[in-house]
């Protein structure tokens, strides 16, 4: 393999959680691009829970390489049953080490799924025409 | 190599055969002498060396070349080019090509950050050069033409023949690298007009660390290394012996019959893979490698489909093992004319002469199975 990747990152790409496309989503979040090698949507469904709007449920699709595919799939585990505020907080490095770690090389370009989660956050605030944070 | 593992990525690197191996066994602890001795230990080495260089030039028609034995394609690539850039007392120009290996690629801006000036010719859809476009690109200081035989990435064959011959037309030495080509494709030095080419060992079964240049007699080229003369005095360090007895019975073993083997299977994975929706070959179909395979697959990342056929026990690449860390897409694919999305999802088969039916067979399966998964995965619409 030309890659060190974690067992949690293999795992991830082997069987990713929450993928597949949502088409009545509240909120989606585009980050990437092609020629990067690297383009990432996350789609969100925002419900309530005590009075707070949480991420109810959440997709995503990859388009990119293996470390691409696992932050996303692990973003959308973070994510999901959180208030919206507490997603926002979720950040690159808290993806990374929930992974135990990525590949040196793969930090910076691969590791944008929580950029796309907080666009589909404000992608929802826009929406409902709320203030992003 | 275990039965259920099946390797694709020849064109990487080979295993050493096991006739090479018993080759090179006596020149470790019983011949194991300097071959610029004068004692009859040194003889021996010295006899094992020159018998390598003699079959190794047979092989090629290199009746007026002569072979430096060197420490792989890359110290070849680098000699050829430094060593003729500095054998001039002028700066000069040299014309090379957009698909190279890195190793000449490299040494190329080295030397323009030197002074050198160098033309870098592009190359059609399918990967080819175009001798009218070198006869172009010539010019009065112009030093050497340095054009890849067989491209590693795509498998194109270059026609060397009548880029050799326009280049000898305007008085200016052409020079191959021929490391993924040499004993796949025949080679005539004298009729295809190559002044030096570039050839390795660990390509052919044979051990790591060995290479060549070719060297027309007559040829100046300013050595890298200086030390004790050895290798006409273009090649100075003791000479690896057991590598070299290796490299010339690696070369004795490869036959034709490997080369339409390797053919033969090579056409059934490429007939089969392009029944794969939205996928294409790169390079060109008839002018091709034998045991080369390079194809794309829209919608999908090249990292992640290999790992995907790891994960299944079969080795692939995205292209040059060398940049398989590297993010940037393939300079190769890009000089074709592929879009970066398309460079990214790219990979490569190489054959070996020891690929069966069955293997190719599993691979198709396999391959099938993670584009699927993989566009499973992609936001990009089919």
């Amino acid at each position: 393999m030309s890659m060190n990747y974690s067992k949690k990152v293999m795992e991830h790409f082997k069987n990713p959680k929450n993928m597949g496309e949502m088409k009545d989503a509240d909120g989606v979040g585009k980050v990437g691009n092609p020629v990067c090698g690297d383009v990432m949507h996350i789609y969100i469904k925002v419900g309530k829970k005590d009075g707070k709007e949480i991420i109810e449920d959440i997709k995503f699709q990859t388009f990119g390489c293996v470390s691409a595919i696992a932050v996303t799939s692990m973003t959308t585990l973070l994510a999901k049953g959180k208030t919206l505020e507490e997603s926002l907080k979720i950040k690159r490095d808290d993806v990374a080490s929930a992974l135990d770690g990525l590949p040196p090389i793969k930090m910076h370009c691969s590791n944008l799924a929580s950029e796309a989660l907080e666009a589909a956050i404000n992608d929802y605030m826009k929406k409902t025409k709320k203030k992003g944070n | 190599m275990s039965a259920d593992k099946i390797y694709m990525d020849s064109a990487a690197t080979t295993r050493v055969d096991h006739e090479v191996m018993k080759a090179m066994q006596p020149y470790f602890s019983e011949d194991f002498g300097n071959m610029a001795s004068l004692h009859s230990r040194g003889r021996e080495a010295e006899h094992a060396v020159e018998k390598a260089r003699r079959d190794i030039t047979k092989k090629v028609n290199g009746k007026d070349h002569r072979l430096i034995f060197t420490s792989g394609g890359t110290e070849s690539n680098n000699f050829v080019l430094k060593g003729l850039a500095f054998a001039k007392k002028d700066k000069g120009h040299i014309i090379t090509t957009k698909i190279e290996h890195d190793c000449i690629l490299s040494t190329a801006k080295w030397l323009e950050k030197r002074g050198f000036d160098v033309t870098y010719l592009p190359v059609d859809r399918e990967g080819f050069v175009d001798p009218a476009e070198l006869e172009g690109a010539i010019r009065k200081d112009t030093i050497v033409a340095s054009v890849i035989h067989a491209n590693n990435e795509i498998g194109t064959i270059e026609p060397v023949r009548e880029l050799g011959k326009v280049a000898h037309e305007h008085d200016v030495l052409f020079h191959t690298d021929a490391c993924q080509s040499f004993t796949k494709v025949p080679i005539d030095l004298k009729k295809d007009n190559i002044d030096l080419m570039t050839i390795n060992s660990h390509k052919i079964y044979g051990p790591k660390g060995v290479g060549g240049l070719f060297v027309r007699q007559g040829v100046k080229l300013e050595p890298l290394l200086h030390g004790g003369g050895q290798e006409y005095g273009f090649r100075s360090g003791t000479v690896n012996v057991s590598g070299i007895a290796g490299f010339a019975k690696a070369v004795d073993i490869m036959k034709d019959k490997h080369v339409s083997h390797m053919e033969k299977l090579r056409d059934m994975l490429i007939d089969g893979a392009l029944k794969i929706d939205a996928s294409w070959l790169n390079g060109s179909r008839k002018q091709r490698l034998c045991n080369n395979a390079h194809f794309s697959f829209s919608h999908i990342e090249g990292e992640s489909l290999i790992i995907h056929l790891d994960l299944k026990g079969i080795a692939a690449s995205t292209g040059s093992a060398c940049s398989s860390k590297s993010l940037e897409p393939s300079h190769v694919l890009t000089a074709i004319g592929l879009k970066p999305e398309e460079a990214h999802g790219s990979i490569r088969f190489s054959l070996g002469k020891e690929s069966t039916k069955e293997e190719i067979e599993r691979t198709l399966e396999s391959l099938s199975d993670a584009v699927e998964t993989l566009r499973k995965i992609s936001p990009f619409k089919r």
